[in-house]
């Protein structure tokens, strides 16, 4: 494939065939609208001509926090149309806290310095209310409006001449750690990456993709979005605070336009299997699938027979389910399995596994076996693997850390020297996941860092403890956040372990009660389980900190039954 | 079915099922979805449990804290609509 710039490609694509609908959006309560690639292109040049009236610049940094999907659309390659570097937030929902909304921007702010917020309509007024007043590095607000009535000449628009190697995009996982580390990617890594990626799902113009992910999240950005639109092919898309309360928005979608495609990370397996009525699926045909696709957090295999089973009636089984291995380090996907085969699964032993880091293969029907799910090779380009805490290469099926090499890597963490070259060893990036190779098929065991992913979203124990720290009675500091696997959900539930002074059962209620809202309203997740615990009680590192994953366990064993939900509590071997 | 003990119900179920913190001190007139209480990912299985157990279907438009934001509101809007 020839390297091209996003405005480059889409100008392409618009006068190869400008009548051609690339884009439908989906709502709950109305109907849906359709656009052309000629009516997109003019979409983009209206939203960048308001961005250069408001300032923005080859090379600026745009961050979009917008809640319309067609301005926000407009916007990202209205951005990208100027060479200024687009990067979306999701927008503040009514619960969250305003002073931890202004702390987190303050961090961006001082690090990344946009030059240009890009809002719409919709959420303009919340957005101003929430910006830091009085900072230095305050930017521009730009009011996006969805005006696209001009008319455009395709013949006469030149793309502008950007450099494959500009910064094309940044991309931030949520919370104020995550915001102090955007992924910068280029033009060139972009469409590398969507090459290498197609190439392993054999994607073509003709797929439908449907999608209801966020699109500041990795999958949602580039499988759910990107990669469709920078090559031809048609994206239904859906908000995901639709879909969340109308789940089957998403089977409708797919058999009104014979979907081809979709991505979801693991609970929402669970999820439509669980959720959706009989009643809300009639009429519907999801036949036209070729794969729907497992990826951002750990996968169940489970959670695809729970799926298989539902929806196996309506045109969906095991075969039909994939895994991928992803991150936003590599653009996107690292590993895939192949399409139109039920993921591989590897049988291990545990007891190998958890004392001497080796997935040693054994028979099934076998005692004491774990049933683990491959996430294929890795695609073109891509080389992967195993390191021990030396970075001494490690050999097939035993478990370390997964390292990861491409043409298609991360410029760099935005304004980030120190956090890039950390990142990297002898030109290996370390992604920070625990896993093996076998047969040149990745597995992915878990992180060895404490990140806990939540429904898909990358969330930072240390957000979770500053928040509960924050509240009277809890000893700041002396708390531990950690995620808690749950296969009824399909994802890790949140749990915290904080120290309390106070005696008295009415008092722990209300500190109890206090942790709950506190998280609740300063991050993007709801906290679980709460445990308070006396002081003095919390594990500490040598370096006195406090040992997450050695607290868990020990939390979990002094009050097991106290969830139900939690059989099948893998053990913490990659803690690091 | 009167409002007390509708609310009663609804306490039970919320504090159990939702928060898994059966001893929350949960009040009438707490916000549930404004504040993060409820998150978005069980507004679903709130609407499901009140159909299979209230016989009150609640329209999945409906799950916002327009409709209902605090247990009173929500016994009410069910009380409602069970006449």
């Amino acid at each position: 494939m020839m390297i091209a710039t996003l405005p480059e490609r889409l100008l392409q694509l618009t006068q190869a065939d400008p009548e051609r609908v690339c884009l439908r959006f989906r709502y709950a309560d109305r109907p849906e609208m359709a656009q052309t690639r000629y009516g997109l292109m003019a979409a983009i040049l209206s939203a960048a001509g308001q961005l250069a009236a408001a300032g923005a610049a080859r090379g600026d940094l745009v961050v979009i926090v917008q809640q319309d999907m067609r301005t926000l659309v407009a916007t990202f390659f209205g951005a990208a149309w100027l060479g200024a570097i687009p990067s979306i937030l999701p927008f503040a929902t009514e619960k969250l806290d305003p002073a931890r909304y202004r702390a987190s921007m303050v961090a961006l702010l001082e690090l990344a310095r946009p030059a240009i917020l890009a809002t719409d309509l919709l959420v303009e007024r919340g957005v101003r209310a929430l910006l830091p007043g009085g900072h230095k590095n305050l930017p521009v607000v730009a009011t996006v409006k969805p005006e696209c009535d001009g008319k455009v000449d395709l013949a006469s628009i030149s793309p502008p001449g950007l450099d494959p190697d500009d910064i094309a995009l940044l991309q931030h996982s949520s919370g104020t750690t995550g915001l102090q580390k955007g992924v910068a990617l280029s033009h060139r890594a972009i469409f590398e990456q969507l090459d290498a990626y197609g190439q392993a799902i054999g994607f073509t113009a003709d797929d439908v993709i449907v999608s209801w992910l966020p699109l500041y999240h990795d999958m949602g950005l580039i499988a759910g979005f990107l990669m469709p639109l920078l090559n031809g092919a048609c994206l239904v898309m859906m908000s995901p605070f639709d879909w969340v309360r109308t789940p089957q928005m998403l089977m409708h979608a797919i058999s009104d336009h014979r979907g081809t495609l979709c991505w979801l990370p693991n609970f929402a397996f669970n999820f439509c299997a669980q959720k959706i009525r009989d009643r809300d699926l009639e009429g519907v045909d999801l036949s036209s699938i070729r794969a729907i696709i497992n990826c951002s957090e750990p996968v169940y295999e489970a959670s695809h027979h729970m799926f298989a089973e539902r929806f196996r009636p309506y045109g969906v089984g095991l075969d039909k389910l994939a895994v991928c291995y992803a991150m936003a380090e590599t653009v996107f996907g690292v590993s895939q399995t192949p399409i139109g085969l039920p993921a591989r699964i590897d049988l291990v032993d545990r007891a190998s596994l958890r004392g001497d880091n080796i997935a040693r293969p054994v028979a099934g029907g076998a005692s004491g076996v774990e049933r683990l799910v491959s996430t294929g090779k890795p695609i073109a380009g891509m080389q992967v693997c195993i390191m021990d805490a030396n970075h001494r290469l490690l050999p097939d099926r035993h478990v370390g850390e997964i390292a990861v090499r491409s043409p298609y890597m991360l410029t760099e963490y935005y304004h980030r020297p120190d956090a890039t070259a950390a990142a990297f060893h002898e030109g290996w990036y370390l992604t920070g996941d625990m896993g093996y190779l076998a047969d040149q098929e990745v597995f992915v065991l878990g992180r060895k860092k404490d990140l806990l992913i939540v429904g898909g979203r990358n969330i930072y124990p240390q957000d979770l403890e500053a928040l509960a720290s924050t509240v009277k009675g809890v000893h700041p500091g002396r708390v531990a956040a950690f995620g808690i696997p749950n296969p009824e959900t399909g994802t890790e539930d949140v749990g915290l372990v904080a120290e309390v002074d106070s005696e008295s059962k009415a008092a722990w209620q209300d500190i109890r009660a206090e942790i709950r809202r506190a998280i609740s309203r300063g991050s993007d997740v709801t906290v679980r389980h709460i445990w308070l615990v006396p002081r003095g009680w919390l594990i500490k590192t040598s370096s006195g900190k406090v040992a997450r994953l050695a607290n868990r366990e020990k939390i979990l064993s002094e009050y097991s039954g106290i969830s139900p939900a939690m059989p099948g509590l893998p053990s913490p071997h990659y803690e690091g | 079915m009167a409002e007390n003990s509708l609310r009663a119900k609804l306490r039970d179920y919320l504090t159990r099922e939702v928060l898994r913190d059966p001893s929350y001190p949960l009040g009438d007139d707490d916000p549930l979805i404004s504040s993060g209480l409820i998150d978005s990912f069980s507004l679903v299985d709130v609407a499901l449990w009140v159909e299979d157990n209230l016989g009150v279907r609640i329209d999945n438009s409906e799950l916002n804290a327009d409709t209902f934001d605090t247990l009173s509101e929500l016994a009410a809007y069910i009380a409602d609509r069970q006449k």
